[in-house]
């Protein structure tokens, strides 16, 4: 217990030197721009593949669970859409990027403190927490947001694909079903549980990589805890803010 | 001048340092030698602030360093340059860019004058022609001197060397040496080096202290250490047969 709460203390130690007023705005702003591109572009792939082929699923098997006549096949393309736009862009790609960025970030940190790169960085007089993960932070904020978007779509195309070659469904009422009573907010409530992810996936990970002690063996386990962890963080706070934006 | 004193340090109860006071010179090499484990890194990086002592004072000519807050002991870092044991070159980021990485962050040069600074300190410890490549690339002794570089970059007051020379050939390591001695002397900075290479010590030794345990247990120069009568620092000096047979020659 009181490791659990020496562990939380630091936790917030971290975010507050994170959180201090940046040395150099202009490197700053650099290594923004270089994050965007290793934690956000290179994650464009994953999450498109990953996303189309939940889509599919998910209309086949919506499919294959309304064979009823009773039920309207525009169900389907309904189905499709409220399920990728409430779970799947957000929390189950959060799931997958807590994986993928989440062990980059830990081991990238983690590294860079066994072999002393931290150290060196602070005999310099930076303040290397800022530094290493203030523009890690910005950038997954920024660019989260817009994965999730990108997975809503290229699900929802997904799912009308399957739907069409595999004939459970018509393009015209799929297209129809996509657009039945659908509510924005939904769509805000899926972008603000992002947000949170993404601070939750970068913030833990680099906990997790910024207090390593020992050598490789450690940075290994961090980055398996940083995935652990942050995945744990994210299906507790997506009931929270599940029932806090929704209710 | 850095004075230390009466400094301590322990970890989880297991006592590394114990009453540490020494002066440390300015425009000299100075050296802390001791066997591994002895507490030489924890000693360099409780100087200069990387470890929180337990106990003692850490004084940077009249400034009391251990006991500064936050910011303004970033005043006082940007005058130190500091070589780590394993180099700690930025992998991410090429020759030319770890050593105007400083340069980057904490002045207001153009890119011309930064790119010139860099290639005279790179010149400075004969790396030429390596400017785009990564640390991955480099060879052990190549890390060296480009970490070297990288410490120099904003001409610091204070320099401090982790084993400078460890896992490099006698030749190398002495042309390492040598190097770290000029620029010393050059920009009369205060340089303190670990070391337990002897080769070094006879090179460039104009003082050293000699730790063993978390004890200082000797101070002098390079000319006195070969007659002290320090048990532990003769077990040291001497632990080779080669030293071990020059020394009974000597005293015959
Ligand atoms: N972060 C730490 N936590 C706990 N113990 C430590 C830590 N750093 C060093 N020690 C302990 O302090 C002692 C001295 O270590 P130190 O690294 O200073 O040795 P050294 O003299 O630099 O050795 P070497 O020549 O091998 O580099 C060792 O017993 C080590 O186990
Ligand atoms: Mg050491």
């Amino acid at each position: 217990m009181i490791k659990f709460l020496t562990l939380v203390g630091n936790y917030f130690i971290l975010l507050k030197k994170v959180f201090s007023k940046p040395e150099k705005p202009s490197v700053y702003y650099k290594q923004t721009m270089r994050e965007l591109v290793f934690l956000g572009l290179n994650s464009v792939g994953i999450i498109a593949i990953i996303s189309f082929f939940m889509g599919a699923v998910i209309t086949l098997q919506t499919a294959y669970n309304t064979e009823n006549p009773i039920y309207p096949k525009y169900l389907i393309g309904l189905g499709c859409r409220d399920s990728m736009i409430l779970e799947f862009s957000s929390t189950i790609s959060a799931l997958i990027l807590a994986g993928k960025i989440g062990s980059n970030i830990a081991s990238e940190i983690g590294t860079m403190r066994v072999t002393e790169q931290i150290d060196a960085l602070e005999i310099m007089g930076v303040n290397s927490a800022s530094y290493l993960i203030l523009p890690k932070l910005v950038a997954t904020i920024i660019f989260n947001p817009i994965l999730t978007l990108l997975a809503i779509a290229v699900g929802i195309t997904g799912g009308g694909l399957a739907g069409w070659f595999s004939g459970v469904v018509t393009p015209e009422s799929y297209i129809y079903g996509i657009q039945y009573e659908f509510i924005p907010y939904y769509i805000t409530y899926s972008e603000i549980k992002t947000v949170f992810f993404a601070f939750i996936i970068t913030s833990i990970s680099a906990f997790q990589g910024y207090y390593v002690e020992g050598g490789s063996l450690e940075v290994g386990k961090a980055s398996t805890k940083a995935v652990v962890y942050s995945s744990l963080l994210i299906l507790l706070f997506n009931v929270i803010l599940t029932q806090l934006l929704l209710s | 001048m850095i004075t230390v004193k009466n400094l301590n340090k322990s970890f989880n109860g297991h006592r590394v340092l114990e009453n540490i006071s020494v002066v440390f010179e300015t425009g000299k090499t100075n050296l802390i030698i001791g066997q591994s484990g002895s507490g030489k890194t924890v000693l360099l990086k409780s100087i200069v602030g990387l470890h929180d002592a337990d106990s003692g004072e850490v004084w940077f000519e009249d400034t009391l360093f251990n006991k500064l807050p936050f910011l303004e002991k970033k005043v006082i870092r940007s005058e130190m340059g500091m070589l780590f044991q394993g180099s700690a070159l930025f992998d991410s980021l090429t020759v030319e860019q770890n050593v105007q990485f400083p340069l980057d962050m904490f002045t207001n040069k153009t890119n011309e004058e930064k790119i010139e600074r860099v290639n005279f300190c790179l010149k400075r410890v004969n790396i030429l022609n390596s400017n785009q490549l990564f640390p991955s690339e480099l060879s052990g002794g190549m890390k060296k001197r480009v970490a070297i570089a990288r410490a120099i970059a904003l001409n610091p007051k204070y320099l401090f060397c982790d084993e400078p020379n460890s896992g490099l050939d006698p030749l190398t390591a002495i042309v390492i040496d040598e190097l770290i001695k000029e620029l010393t002397m050059e920009y009369s900075m205060t340089t303190i080096i670990n070391t337990h290479d002897m080769n070094s010590v006879m090179e460039i030794g104009e003082k050293i202290i000699f730790i063993s345990k978390g004890l200082k247990c000797w101070e002098g120069d390079k000319n006195e250490i070969l007659i002290s009568d320090c048990g532990p620092l003769n077990d040291f000096v001497f632990a080779n047969s080669l030293a071990k047979r020059l020394r009974s020659e000597y005293r015959k």
